[in-house]
């Protein structure tokens, strides 16, 4: 008997005093199945709070602070001033970009750029000083930027390798209160990644320390206005 | 280093020599107040806390209850998605299992992420037999490996090390392992973390085979979770070219919604925080992206056996948080080394015996390692009602009783007269010989009324042994309960 059959049987077994009604209440991705539903009760709220647009980005940029990220407000016209100034303000730079960023971000600085090439090594990217990027959303109540490999972010180690990671997310358009909205919005199928402030650890006697493997420094530019 | 643990002695002589050991002591106390005030604050912060609960608890009862149908929904998801799906029934399956997948890749080192279910089975020791070098890199984690020691706290493993140990296993033992530490290292955590960013960095760039655990896995979707705070996930989960799995059956939720509740849930109850620096999902292999092979390992290992109990099977339910830990006055004094397992904590004293089995002197004495004053309820996420599950599992030892081994019904022996009961009672006088005990309170009452006076000693013989007493931080439990009610208080 295989290893499969064995632990099925195993847990068919171990469910004898469970009523069966037939077939097991498994969720399809096409149309939810009623019994779940009603399995589990979802009274839990959609939103803490009453917020307007504006209250909501506020909060999202209190939340960001709160764990360290850098925040940073512009509009449209100031974007390329803003990145090019936080580019600038870390000394000559090697910038990774992704192929889809949109090229007016960049349009004021003038760094040296890094491409990541499908051939490139993780060692070559160990060069590259900040990246650039968009997102596909951020999570207000959290202070959580989620990133889903879209043509503006590229792929998860440009991201990971670099030291800086400037992140610009569009609002109001790319915010949502709360983490079941993000849910609600986001692909499965794509490779994720919900970064929440600076890579941190607190696992010697506690002492909170920012960056041990991922970028040490989380700027986030929130453009657009409420 | 053992992840098994084999041979260690009784709860109630391990706890004794923690309890001797003013350090420990110290270091724990203040990790576990320090968590639970934070924690409280963050869980204050949600006002349908309740209903979060409530529903994180519903849905795992759920899917343990069609476990099956969920196991193969989620074999079907990953597939499609590009995975392949093993499934091992015992710690020596699964550690076969991935030495052949990493043999295959021709490879001779992994880098691992922090994950419970590799500890429980020896994934490491396992592969160090192969010829295969495992790399922790969770700096907790890094700081137990390389100190040849054991974790000690779900969470914080190397919460019983204080910065001039950390630095002096750095000095001494990084050269062994690849980059050695920088030359006058001091003791400071930022400088301590930077040693150890810099010795793993040139294994995470060099590595070609990553294996992890997993938070959640989504049924429907074949989608797998891993939640983290220092980017050694993200690097292992995305710079290797095969990516290996290793997750417990009972990881499994059913819908890509569910994770809404448990990512509001588990980081609150675990860290503190409202969410933890960083969460990656990935659903199968991504063209162009992260590796190009994933291997993901159901692992049983005892989980089918607990299922079987009714009473019991709840403890499926856990998310590894931490959470109880941190309320359990038992364990603050004890220290995680003491419970013999990977599972320390309330947790550790329900889920081990179920995994394991109570043959063994220690699993034994575990049910007794808990003054039983429902702090660990209280806090649970998934409301485990840890107390019930540690009276039903005191009386089968006792009793003795049916139990489920290997998907076999086996009737256990009363304990009386055993080496097991021996263990037990020591375990419970040591339980009830410290300051939890008697101020327990109500829920102590009620829980034992069944079984006393048969399996417990009264509460006089219980002080006569408490020869202990005087090494015992100054705050009676009873006292600590009134002013905290069990870490409520966000005064301090
Ligand atoms: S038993 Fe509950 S509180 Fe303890 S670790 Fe598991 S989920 Fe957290």
């Amino acid at each position: 008997m295989s290893s499969r059959d064995l632990i099925l049987g195993r847990v068919r077994r171990a469910l004898a005093d469970v009523p069966r009604d037939g077939t097991p209440p498994v969720p399809e991705q096409s149309g939810r199945d009623l019994r779940y539903e009603q399995a589990v009760d979802r009274s839990y709220l959609r939103e803490h709070g009453a917020r307007s647009l504006a209250e909501t980005v506020d909060l999202l940029a209190e939340n960001l602070a709160d764990y360290r990220a850098v925040v940073h407000r512009a509009t449209e016209e100031e974007l390329p001033y803003v990145v090019m100034r936080l580019l600038a303000e870390r000394g000559p730079q090697y910038v990774l970009v992704p192929p889809g960023l949109p090229p007016e971000w960049m349009s004021a600085a003038d760094p040296t750029r890094v491409h990541d090439r499908a051939v490139s090594t993780p060692g070559e990217l160990d060069k590259v000083t900040s990246v650039v990027t968009g997102c596909a959303l951020a999570i207000a109540e959290t202070g959580t930027i989620v990133l889903d490999g879209g043509p503006d972010q590229g792929r998860r180690r440009i991201t990971l390798i670099p030291d800086h990671h400037i992140c610009v997310v569009r609002v109001p358009g790319q915010v949502v209160a709360s983490v079941p909205q993000a849910m609600e919005r986001l692909d499965p199928t794509r490779p994720l990644t919900w970064i929440s402030g600076p890579s941190a650890t607190s696992d010697i006697e506690l002492d909170r320390v920012e960056g041990v493997h991922g970028p040490r420094t989380l700027e986030v530019v929130l453009v657009g206005e409420v | 280093m053992s992840g098994t643990f084999v041979g260690m002695p009784a709860f109630p002589k391990a706890a004794h020599e923690a309890v001797n050991n003013p350090t420990l002591r110290g270091n724990l106390r203040h990790a576990t107040h320090t968590i639970r005030t934070k924690r409280a604050k963050a869980v204050a912060e949600v006002s349908d806390w309740a209903e979060l609960r409530e529903a994180g608890k519903r849905i795992k009862d759920h899917t343990l209850r069609h476990l099956d149908g969920y196991l193969v929904r989620l074999e079907e998801s990953v597939t499609a998605a590009g995975g392949v799906v093993h499934w091992a029934a015992d710690a020596e399956e699964a550690n076969r299992i991935v030495t052949e997948l990493v043999r295959a890749t021709g490879e001779r080192e992994v880098v691992k992420v922090k994950s419970m279910a590799t500890q429980e089975i020896g994934l490491n020791e396992a592969l160090e037999a192969a010829g295969i070098h495992a790399y922790e890199t969770d700096l907790a984690e890094l700081i137990v490996q390389l100190g040849k020691d054991r974790p000690s706290h779900i969470l914080v493993p190397a919460i019983h090390r204080n910065r001039g140990e950390i630095r002096d296993i750095f000095v001494r033992e990084m050269g062994a392992w690849g980059r050695a530490a920088p030359e006058g290292l001091t003791d400071s955590p930022a400088e301590l973390a930077e040693a150890a960013r810099l010795h793993l960095r040139e294994k995470f760039l060099r590595a070609k085979v990553g294996i992890s655990g997993a938070n959640f896995m989504v049924a429907e979707t074949g989608t797998l979770v891993v939640v983290e705070s220092e980017g050694n996930g993200r690097m292992c989960l995305t710079l290797p070219e095969t990516l290996i799995s290793v997750v417990g059956i009972e990881k499994i939720v059913p819908t890509w919604r569910d994770l809404e509740v448990f990512l509001q849930t588990l980081p609150r109850s675990s860290t503190a925080e409202r969410m933890n620096p960083y969460t990656s999902m990935w659903t199968g292999t991504t063209d162009g992206d992260g590796p190009r092979a994933f291997h993901l390992v159901l692992l049983d290992n005892g989980r089918t056996d607990t299922l079987a109990d009714e009473v019991g099977r709840q403890a499926l339910r856990c998310i590894r948080c931490s959470a109880c830990l941190n309320v359990c006055p038992v364990y603050e004094r004890a220290g995680g080394h003491a419970y013999g397992s990977v599972y320390p904590g309330p947790i550790g004293a329900i889920l081990s015996p179920q995994l394991r089995g109570t043959a063994s002197e220690i699993d034994a004495s575990l049910p007794y390692a808990s003054s039983l004053c429902g702090a660990c309820y209280e806090v649970c996420p998934v409301a485990i009602d840890i107390p019930e599950v540690l009276v039903h599992l005191r009386e089968r030892i006792a009793q003795g009783g049916r139990a489920t081994r290997d998907g076999n019904t086996v009737v256990l022996k009363p304990a009386k007269g055993h080496a097991a009961e021996r263990a037990a009672m020591r375990a419970a006088r040591w339980a009830f010989s410290h300051p939890g005990a008697l101020g327990a309170g109500q829920r102590l009452a009620s829980r034992t009324r069944r079984f006393h006076p048969r399996t417990l000693p009264g509460p006089g013989r219980a002080w006569s042994g408490t020869r202990d007493l005087p090494t015992v931080p100054a705050e009676p439990f009873r006292e600590w309960w009134q002013r905290t009610r069990g870490g409520k208080d966000t005064t301090k």
